[in-house]
């Protein structure tokens, strides 16, 4: 039987993705974020499994609290991209009974299952670490192509995208920054529903201490919310910008 | 009637029916807030002088306390607080905010409240009413049994309302709004004169009882007459009506120190006045949101004298006014109204606060707008609870009001006897221990056995097969135990402290609930699942009595929806409920069950030695049905889900309450996202048939930072099991109870 490689389940989950859902993390991810806040679910190895079946199972539960909010599941991680098949197959019987389904991903895992995934998939939240390929590794651990990879999975996706990027100091909070990472999703802003600035926060501090490992984020001081609030809302404006640009565009073809 | 005039006429012009009266008349509305006004100067000016003395009793911890009469509806002279500004009149006493001393349910409780105040009662009077009246109390304890007294001084039955008032009885107060008093008077003489038959003793007691009501009605009278308000005949205008209902109720606080004294559901009926005077163009909507903030600053002044360790059990000085908000009609109509939406824009227009106890009845047919409504304000005040109408509505109607927290019953037409809770948890370990309490001892420093036939479990791992059977037989044994002292209170409560001013208001022939409950059923749950799938070793000590478990392995915890243990829980309550309804009641009450605490789970924590789940001797239960502080892992949907499969038809009929606190982030990003999904939240839940959902929406932060700088937060209200208490006021270990229950906030 198939199964997955499960960290934990959040019954209600109202922040990732539309409405009241229940989201689904997955073990293990092949990025090391610097201010990753769940440390505990990078590792490959997992004591929780879960099935495809299991998965409609618990969702089968919380569907009449789905129902009035436009709710539904969410996989998040680690990265759900690692687990390609697993995902396919529980997405597809997930919508196979009626589920909104989403995706909470930076765009790295195994590309032929991509397809597959983003068919069975009505919401991706997209993940955008940085705006450059060294800034990207700087941070990660990984080069940006793997993120371009996915990203360029998206041109026929027929679903929306919400995109999130974790704003550290220092780092992407000027203008500069917000204009180049903006112009890496710009050709996506036609299926972009919103943009999502995330204000880098030390709540992960703790579970590094307990795993024994170091954070090497510890000098940063955590992102001033309003000052993020200002860049999503920037962010935002541009996107409805370029929505406007592309439908113009359209209307004279 | 000149003072019915533009009302629907109907079955209530010719005898009592207040329902009747409300259906043919009222308004529903399905509309949002965009109509409400903001408080009027004259509200402005009393609320300022009103809010400086709660805040100043609040800092101060000083009363003020009558003692030189004790409590009757007639007995006190008018007071007043700021006569010019005050649209709505009466306090218990001669002065705002002073106590009631009330002796008839006891006279400890009154000497030992007024030492800890520092107060003396009036001597001639106490030396007097000593010497010639009994008490409830005394009543009580002269009817009491050895395993009665027992079983109370283990805390195995606990808070019973044996030595104070019993409460949880509504009055129709909205009766004297709209009859007025004589007609009620006569009605209930024309009630007397048809009690035929034999002089036996329930038709006996009952002719007195109607003899005490017309009595109590000219009292009433009496008591409205010396603040200047006729009240023989039927209110004229949307003032009069809240002011004769409020006299209604003053009548029943000044009479009655019961724990909880409830209101009713009197919105929908008072809309029909204020439409009435709106449509005359005698009434503006600024004067109709007057009307209702005055009346809400009286509820709030409401005190009754209380012992110190009685707070250790109900904190914050709390009196349960419940009123119930909204729910359906049983065609189908709504039964909000524009003057639900006043009553909770109190909330706004003065300061959020934990009375009066705003309970919504939520449907799943609700307006949307009100429902979104009542969400934002949950958000910003944190002073709702919500019960199920859906649920409630099959069994009691449309004219139902919670007492207290959660009991239902229809107004004017039922009331119960109030019957506390049982200690599970405890009950629990006398099923291991052979009916041996775990922690007292004799004089002689011997373990004490309450219970026969029940054999210590000795095996070094605890079998669930064992502990099961023998728990099953200390609830039979309990069940039987806790009617016989129920049936003993209640008759001596009627006998020596009846509610005659409530009782009034209605119907000579009532039907009677009495309300038993259980404490501790996560606990069970959790230790009969940790018995079955993880492996329980008691450590026992030089008698035998285990005084803590080891326990090797997981095992399914109730909060999880997890049926293998959330059946458990469902079972427990199931096989209790039905061994209660084993044993006669007292006046043929019908048995009924609650899962609540209040805030007493603290104090059952303490009574109670270590527990096969884990949880070590002394520390809190988790309050009502909510699941153990941080045992629900899987987030608020799943704990909301264990919590809904407990049974209320039929089974916990009193009641299931459950406090849910979720961070305000995790709610959602913007305000209308967080509207809505509290709003899918509900829904979803009671769409299970849950029954009852307090909403804290809180940051554990806030608490800890209230915790160290009370004066920063001196109105912070927040709910409990069960109502709504000013944080300030919970003791230290309250205080901690609460910051260490589960926050549910997303990943």
């Amino acid at each position: 039987m198939m199964q997955g490689r499960l960290h934990s389940i959040e019954t209600m989950g109202l922040v990732d993705g539309p409405g009241i859902r229940t989201i689904f993390f997955l073990q293990g991810c092949p990025l090391r974020c610097a201010y990753c806040h769940n440390p505990d679910s990078q590792s490959m190895f997992s004591q929780k499994h879960i099935s495809p079946e299991e998965v409609l199972k618990t969702a089968s539960k919380y569907k009449v609290y789905y129902n009035r909010t436009g709710g539904g599941v969410t996989f998040s991680g680690g990265e759900p991209l690692l687990q390609g098949e697993f995902l396919v197959e529980t997405l597809k019987l997930l919508k196979e009974n009626g589920f909104n389904t989403a995706i909470d991903t930076s765009g790295y895992g195994d590309s032929k299952y991509y397809d597959d995934i983003l068919k069975y998939t009505d919401v991706v939240l997209l993940d955008i670490k940085h705006f450059d390929s060294p800034g990207y590794k700087a941070l990660t651990g990984k080069p940006m192509n793997g993120f371009y990879e996915f990203a360029s999975k998206l041109d026929s996706f027929k679903g929306k995208v919400w995109i999130r990027h974790v704003m550290v100091p220092g780092l992407t909070d000027n203008e500069t920054a917000i204009n180049k990472l903006f112009h890496e999703i710009a050709p996506l802003a036609h299926i972009i529903e919103k943009i999502e600035v995330l204000p880098y926060h030390k709540m992960g501090l703790e579970k590094y201490e307990k795993l024994g490992m170091t954070y090497t984020m510890a000098d940063v001081e955590e992102m001033n919310e309003d000052k993020a609030k200002y860049y999503e809302n920037l962010l935002n404006s541009m996107l409805l910008e370029e929505k406007e640009e592309v439908l113009a565009r359209k209307n004279i073809i | 009637m000149e003072n019915w005039q533009g009302f629907n006429k109907g079955n209530w012009t010719e005898k009592v029916d207040v329902r009747n009266f409300i259906q043919l008349n009222y308004t529903p509305y399905t509309g949002d807030e965009s109509f409400l006004a903001d408080s009027t100067s004259k509200t402005k000016q009393l609320w300022n002088k009103a809010e400086a003395m709660i805040k100043e009793e609040i800092q101060t911890g000083k009363v003020d306390i009558d003692t030189d009469r004790f409590s009757s509806i007639a007995g006190y002279e008018p007071g007043y607080l700021d006569k010019n500004n005050e649209l709505v009149v009466g306090y218990q006493t001669d002065a705002p905010l002073k106590r009631i001393v009330n002796p008839y349910g006891g006279y400890r409780m009154v000497h030992d409240s007024l030492e800890a105040y520092g107060f003396e009662m009036n001597k001639e009077l106490e030396s007097s009413f000593n010497a010639f009246r009994k008490t409830h109390n005394q009543g009580v304890f002269d009817a009491y049994t050895d395993e009665m007294k027992a079983a109370r001084s283990v805390g195995l039955l606990t808070g019973l309302p044996d030595a104070y008032g019993r409460g949880r009885i509504i009055g129709d107060y909205r009766r004297v709004a709209l009859y007025g008093i004589d007609f009620l008077k006569a009605e209930k003489i024309k009630d007397r004169q048809n009690l035929k038959g034999h002089a036996c003793a329930a038709t006996i007691q009952l002719r007195e009882d109607i003899s005490e009501q017309i009595r109590a009605l000219d009292d009433i009278k009496a008591m409205a007459a010396a603040y200047g308000y006729d009240i023989s005949k039927p209110a004229k205008n949307a003032q009069e009506a809240v002011q004769f209902l409020y006299f209604g109720y003053l009548a029943a606080i000044k009479e009655n120190n019961g724990a909880a004294m409830s209101l009713g559901r009197n919105t929908a009926f008072l809309d029909i006045y204020i439409e009435r005077d709106m449509k005359a163009g005698i009434l503006t909507e600024m004067q109709a949101q007057e009307l209702m903030d005055q009346f809400v600053i009286k509820l709030r002044m409401v005190r009754h004298l209380r012992t110190p360790d009685y707070n250790d059990l109900f904190a914050g000085d709390p009196n349960w006014i419940t009123e119930s908000i909204g729910g359906m009609g049983e065609d189908n109509r709504t039964l909000v109204t524009k003057t639900a939406y006043r009553f909770l824009h109190t909330l706004t227009t003065l300061t959020p606060a934990p009375e009066p106890n705003m309970t919504v009845l939520w449907s799943e047919n609700l307006p949307e707008a009100f429902k979104k409504y009542c969400s934002r304000m949950s958000i910003e005040t944190g002073s709702i609870q919500y019960e199920n109408d859906d649920i409630m509505k099959p069994i009691y109607g449309d004219d139902y009001a919670i007492a207290c927290c959660v009991s239902a019953m229809r107004v004017g037409k039922e009331m119960q006897f109030f019957g506390a809770r049982t200690n599970l948890g405890k009950a629990l370990l006398y099923a291991i221990n052979g009916g041996v309490d775990e922690l007292k001892k004799a004089k002689n420093g011997r373990p004490i056995k309450l219970i026969e036939g029940v054999n210590a479990i000795t095996g070094d791992v605890l079998s669930y097969d064992e502990v099961k059977e023998n728990l099953d037989k200390v609830m039979e044994y309990l069940a039987e135990l806790y009617v016989d002292t129920m049936n003993t209170i209640h008759y001596m409560h009627d006998k020596y402290a009846y509610e005659k001013g409530q009782m009034a208001l209605h119907d000579s022939k009532v039907h009677r609930y009495m309300a038993f409950g259980v404490a501790g059923i996560s606990i069970v749950a959790d230790s009969l699942s940790a018995i079955k799938y993880a492996k329980v070793k008691p450590i026992r000590d030089e008698h035998g009595i285990a005084i803590d478990f080891e326990i090797e392995g997981d095992f399914p915890k109730y909060g999880n929806d997890d049926d293998r243990v959330d059946q458990i829980a469902v079972d427990v309550v199931t096989k209790f409920s039905n061994e209660l309804k084993k044993t006669p009641t007292y006046r043929d009450a019908e048995h009924t069950l609650s899962v609540l605490t209040i805030t007493s789970n603290v104090v059952y924590g303490k009574k109670t030695g270590s527990t096969p789940d884990g949880r070590k001797a002394g520390e809190p239960f988790a309050p009502g049905a909510n699941p153990m502080h941080g045992r629900d892992e899987n987030g608020a949907l799943a704990s909301l889900n264990s919590v809904a499969k407990l049974p209320y038809c039929e089974v916990c009929q009193d009641g299931i309450s459950n406090t849910f606190s979720i961070i305000p982030s995790a709610l959602g990003k913007q305000e209308s996202e967080r509207i809505n999904n509290l709003v899918g939240i509900m829904d979803g839940y009671f769409a299970q048939k849950a029954f009852h959902l307090n909403v804290n929406v809180l940051d554990r932060s806030l608490l800890i930072d209230a915790m160290e700088n009370p004066d920063k937060y001196p109105t912070l209200t927040i709910r409990v099991s069960g109502y709504a208490v000013h944080f300030n006021r919970l003791t230290k270990e309250q205080k901690l109870e609460v910051i260490n229950r589960t926050f549910h906030k997303s990943a």
